[in-house]
């Protein structure tokens, strides 16, 4: 009995063992991939050299819990980054890279980290980070820090803040000219929950619509957060009950449910749609065979572009403290390239209210008529 | 007999510790990777001392620390259930209410810091210990297993404190607001000593409770009754204690010193009360570094300075290429390697007895 357990015993490493092996052609390239980083500290010296303009930079982005590919805020960022390094022909894990935090706890070692490499720039996007980035900027008050999507008030902080109701509002602007197409009256709006910064989606959709069609029906609803699905879909079957034909949602993972519920009713042959937010939602809206998409376009936040232009502003030396919006002009909020369930006219409408907020003929208020009214 | 029972202990961790860092090693050649970037990392993480570039910085030394007191905590919390013969598996939830109710003293009450310090570190410890008393006064006379009530009040816990939490004036979803600066532990000269690590007096709270699980273990009547209970509770009825009533006792102490890990994260390393939806583990950790550290009070202050450095030692890591994972690894075979225990027991006594006969027919 127990040289049988050995033996198999025995087997079973030997098996493991050859298991490793033939895997190792298979990881072999890592290593290759890997030598830099092996480098890393040997080479980190460079970043410690002041910057001068046109230089190289060095960049580390620290994520939050969601990981580096969260499909959302971590991942946008990463990829502006991303996009500016390879023009510059930066190296990974050399002069950019970036530190993934497992618990909240995680957040200021992560950004001390950086900051004791005197990386030239440090990025953190979304609001958890509030925190950590204030500490982080009065022990470090001469680390250049780019926060993404909330504000926190120091000299080296450049805080990226979007003009969402810009965006909601060319997004306003194609909801309500689907819903003509149809012989629709009533679009809706769902938020994940009611304050100033979400109130700025509600007011930019609802002037998009009126400035199309100053009679449609404007549905506004608000959940009690953007992690309740079941929340939005029974919102979102009770808003397309009443009427609604197009929900544009601000609502995150609520949203989902908002999507979930419009993809249900497409598949029973429906005719519903759902506007997207943050990034294109497009393939999240595929139903049926996967050919089509309840998804009638996406606003779009480009915190891609945020972490590109600050780290543009870091090698030319502009780099600047305080609030930087990132508006229509600045390409920091627009609608996707492709919007396959947009007509190209309905494209060029879009475009041409895009110009008047640009040059300032149209000014979008970012306070809804509901609050301004109370 | 005792005494080569506690050396043997050392000696198992040891080897547990030592053939996880080996297989470590391994997995870490086979799929490509420098071990010694891992050492690299582990020895900055603890002294501070980048070998590789020369130069140091204190403020890993203090990260470190800091993460590893809560550990240590919910390892005598552990610990202290271990030897009395439960198995208190809900120190994660009495982490989150010793958190929470430090967390309300801190912000509901305005106080000189001489009275509200103490009084929201002792509240940390009588939520932990009252949220450690059902499961045991639920075992006591009910004869519920546990194992099974500690489970489920875990997740109690964590709802029941993100509504409470929610409650608190001030506070949105994500977080409350500050907590007044005279419940904290937080130290400026800590911090100043360690270049701005969240070093703070939590460890203060720490010595002391290793002191006292020490004292009550190894010095009291009651903590001989308690170690009776958990060795046989059958004969320690016979013996004509009081079973039940000290195994609700030995489920409040060792709750309340998770209590007081919750102290520290939301007192010391955290300055207001966070909304979770998600557990942290810190009271899962806490039963390796009980299992670990042998479920004694050095022990448990050992392996939780360990289990801190490779919890802290994640931002090196990374930075020097590691993935995350490997510490994972680690720690996960340490505990394997522990639980092994008994074999590594049989082989090491089949060693020296084998000696023995040697040196006995010489």
């Amino acid at each position: 009995m127990k040289k049988l357990l050995t033996l198999s015993l025995v087997i079973l490493l030997i098996f493991s063992l050859t298991a490793c092996q033939t895997n190792t052609p298979a990881p072999a390239p890592a290593p290759t991939e890997e030598t830099p980083a092996e480098e890393t500290p040997a080479d980190e010296t460079p970043a410690e050299e002041p910057a001068p303009a046109g230089e190289k930079i060095s960049v580390g982005l620290v994520t939050d819990t969601g990981g580096i590919d969260d499909k959302s805020f971590n991942q946008g960022t990463w990829e502006g980054v991303v996009r500016y390094a390879e023009e510059k022909g930066l190296v990974l894990n050399e002069d950019y890279s970036f530190l993934q935090s497992i618990s909240d706890a995680d957040y200021i070692p992560n950004l001390s980290q950086f900051a004791d490499q005197e990386v030239d720039l440090i990025v953190a996007a979304g609001f958890l980070f509030e925190k950590a980035i204030q500490e982080i900027a009065t022990n470090y008050p001469d680390q250049k820090i780019l926060f993404i999507d909330a504000v926190v008030d120091a000299p080296n902080v450049m805080n990226a803040v979007f003009a969402e109701h810009e965006g909601s509002f060319l997004v306003g602007v194609a909801a309500a000219l689907k819903a003509q197409e149809a012989g629709k009256n009533m679009v809706g709006f769902v938020g994940g929950a009611d304050f100033e910064l979400i109130q700025r989606f509600e007011a930019g959709f609802e002037q998009g619509v009126k400035m199309v069609d100053p009679d449609m029906e404007i549905v506004i609803q608000y959940a009690s957060g953007f992690d309740k699905a079941e929340e939005g879909q029974s919102l979102a079957t009770k808003m397309f009950d009443d009427g609604c034909y197009v929900i544009y949602h601000a609502a995150g993972g609520t949203g989902n449910g908002v999507i979930k519920e419009a993809k249900d009713r497409a598949t029973e042959g429906q005719d519903v749609w759902v506007i997207g937010v943050d990034k294109d939602q497009y393939e999240e809206g595929f139903y049926g065979d996967g050919s089509k998409s309840v998804i009638l376009t996406s606003m779009l936040k480009a915190v891609d572009e945020a972490a590109y232009v600050a780290a543009k502003s870091v090698e030319d030396g502009t780099f600047q403290g305080g609030i930087h919006m990132f508006d229509l002009k600045a390409n920091g909020v627009r609608i996707p390239e492709e919007n396959p369930n947009l007509t190209d006219e309905w494209v060029q409408k879009i475009n041409e209210f895009a110009e008047k907020i640009k040059n300032g003929e149209i000014e979008v208020d970012p306070v809804p008529s509901r609050v301004k009214g109370n | 007999m005792k005494k080569s029972f506690k050396n043997n202990q050392l000696v198992l961790s040891l080897v547990a510790v030592l053939a996880s860092f080996l297989v470590a090693i391994l997995v870490m050649m086979l799929t490509g990777l420098n071990p010694l970037h891992f050492f690299v990392a582990l020895i900055r993480t603890f002294s501070g001392y980048d070998v590789l570039r020369g130069n140091f910085n204190p403020r890993y030394i203090g990260e470190f620390l800091q993460t590893s007191l809560p550990l240590i905590l919910t390892g005598l919390s552990i610990g202290f259930a271990f030897r009395t013969g439960m198995f208190n598996i809900g120190a994660e939830g009495q982490v989150i209410m010793g958190s929470l109710g430090a967390v309300c003293v801190g912000i509901l009450f305005d106080l000189p810091i001489f009275i509200h310090l103490p009084l929201a570190v002792l509240t940390a410890a009588l939520f932990g210990a009252l949220w450690a008393a059902i499961p045991g006064i639920l075992k006591a006379k009910f004869g519920v297993h546990e194992v099974v009530v500690t489970i489920m009040l875990n997740y109690t816990a964590l709802y029941l404190s993100a509504y409470v939490l929610k409650l608190l004036p001030g506070s949105d979803n994500q977080k409350t607001v500050d907590i007044a600066s005279t419940a904290l532990l937080r130290s400026d000269f800590l911090r100043s000593i360690t270049s701005n690590s969240r070093l703070h007096w939590g460890f203060i709270v720490v010595i002391l409770s290793i002191l006292v699980f020490r004292f009550i273990i190894d010095k009291t009547t009651f903590g001989y009754e308690l170690r009776a209970v958990g060795f046989n509770p059958s004969a320690s009825e016979y013996a004509g204690i009081k079973v039940n009533s000290r195994i609700v006792y030995a489920m409040i102490i060792s709750g309340a010193f998770a209590g007081l890990a919750g102290a520290m994260l939301s007192l010391g390393t955290f300055d207001y009360g966070r909304v979770m939806f998600h557990f942290e583990n810190y009271g899962f950790d806490g039963i390796s570094v009980a299992l670990l550290g042998g479920n004694t009070g050095l022990g448990i202050l050992l392996s939780g300075l360990l289990f801190g450095i490779l919890k802290s030692s994640q931002t090196m890591m990374q930075s020097l290429g590691i993935p995350l994972e490997i510490v994972n690894i680690v720690s996960g075979l340490i505990i394997l390697f522990v639980a092994m225990q008994y074999g590594i027991q049989a082989l090491l006594s089949r060693f020296s007895k084998g000696k023995e006969r040697e040196d006995g027919s010489v």
